[in-house]
């Protein structure tokens, strides 16, 4: 037992806050839209340009000028405006953003991220990922806890080249919830069906109590 | 003095040369300039190099200009949409130059408003980082990055008027003023030329002072990933 793609965006979901400005990565990020609590006014960030993203388009609402940071055709809603890349990153780097929501491929247990690059597989390139995570207030990542072949991608130290320097503040996977703190990680709380030892023997990293 | 030329072919006449550097505006396939495009691919330069958030697609875009290998060096963020950028990189024929987006966007901005480079916290700690000068400000360390300054640039609007002022549209104004501004000679397409006076002065996204030459034009503006909401 564990939490499923859709139980993890609504856990993360609970990160946000009234009046937030937020910024949603592709994959499961995307789907935290979905599960925004009742009563909490969130703005996203689309750091194409634009502030107030709407959901998908209908057949007849399709406007080819109007996409999302992963290209998808959106729509806009009555507090949307639109900005040029240059401001777009400004409001990103100057800290106007409460937070992003990331998936990643590898998180130290000191908050190091890396999603953006596989040397000699995958060249496709970071993006807006490393103004975002060195920018914005909160950086949460949301991701399943092992890659493919099971092993924990939650490290001690990060294989892969990375996108930010110490710059996760939350983990949220398949298993739990767990937190960077001095001199390691902290479980916050665990998934579903999952004890709290599992989750440590699935994480190749130091946990602190 | 006259902006608007008759196509883009005229508007790019005396401009393009071997080996310049172009910064392009648009997104993806948003707010791209597709008619510009074309016509540096018709006029057959070659080893441009081009700031660029992305590369296009293989058959739409800078795409095109890969398969005719005129492109040299791309400056771009993301390229991952696109299998003949790829193959071109990894055997050696193409030089990338990533940099992050905000960091290329403020680095066109800055080229334009007479900022040789800045300090930014973004890819502290990142090979991004590797060989740029550090430095600390209020106990943080930030790298620094360079201004880009462009032979010319080639940007899209939605309107203009005769004298060069620009309206954009939704997200399809992304790259397109930060790349304008960076450009030593700027080309503008748009979709539509209303006559000087017809734009409200309050709401013109840039001003003609940027804008060197223009045309008009049917663009095909792709969609490419074209995603849909159920109606219940």
């Amino acid at each position: 037992m564990a939490w499923d793609r859709n139980q993890m965006a609504a856990r993360a979901a609970h990160e946000l806050q009234d009046g937030w400005y937020v910024n949603l990565g592709i994959g499961i990020p995307t789907l935290v839209s979905n599960y925004i609590p009742k009563g909490i006014e969130v703005t996203l960030q689309s750091e194409n340009g634009m502030l107030g993203m709407g959901p998908f388009p209908t057949e007849q609402e399709l406007d080819s000028d109007l996409i999302n940071a992963g290209k998808q055709t959106i729509t806009e809603l009555p507090q949307t405006s639109y900005f040029d890349s240059a401001q777009s990153f400004g409001m990103i780097r100057g800290g106007k953003i409460a937070m992003a929501i990331l998936g990643a491929m590898e998180v130290s247990e000191a908050g190091d991220l890396a999603n953006w690059m596989i040397p000699g597989k995958l060249v496709k390139g970071m993006g807006g990922a490393m103004d975002l995570v060195a920018g914005v207030g909160r950086v949460v990542v949301v991701m399943d806890h092992t890659n493919k072949h099971g092993d924990s991608k939650i490290l001690k130290e990060c294989t892969l080249p990375l996108t930010g320097k110490a710059v996760v503040n939350r983990i949220i996977t398949n298993l739990g919830v767990l937190d960077v703190v001095d001199g390691g990680l902290k479980i916050v709380e665990t998934a579903d069906g999952v004890t709290r030892e599992e989750l440590v023997e699935s994480t190749k990293a130091t946990i602190v109590t | 003095m006259k902006k608007v030329f008759n196509n883009a072919e005229a508007a790019l006449s005396g401009l393009l040369k071997d080996d310049i550097f172009i910064a392009a505006g648009g997104f993806g396939l948003c707010g791209i300039p597709e008619l510009l495009l074309n016509a540096i691919r018709e006029s057959k330069v070659k080893n441009l190099t081009f700031a660029s958030n992305n590369a296009g697609v293989d058959d739409f875009g800078i795409g095109i200009l890969l398969q005719t290998k005129q492109v040299r060096k791309m400056i771009s963020s993301y390229v991952g949409e696109n299998a003949e950028f790829m193959r071109q990189y990894l055997s050696g024929e193409l030089e990338l130059e990533f940099n992050p987006q905000g960091t290329l966007a403020e680095r066109m901005r800055a080229g334009g408003s007479g900022i040789p480079a800045f300090y930014t916290k973004t890819g502290v700690g990142t090979i991004i980082a590797d060989g740029k000068e550090h430095k600390d400000f209020d106990g943080e360390t930030y790298i620094m990055e360079r201004g880009l300054v462009a032979d010319i640039s080639i940007v899209k609007a939605w309107k203009a008027d005769e004298t060069g002022n620009l309206v954009f549209r939704k997200t399809a104004r992304n790259f397109n003023p930060p790349a304008a501004m960076c450009g030593k000679v700027c080309v503008a397409e748009v979709e539509e030329i209303v006559p000087t006076g017809s734009l409200d002065p309050d709401l013109i996204h840039l001003p003609g002072i940027y804008v060197h030459r223009l045309i008009q034009g049917d663009h095909e503006k792709r969609i490419e990933q074209r995603t849909l909401r159920e109606v219940k």
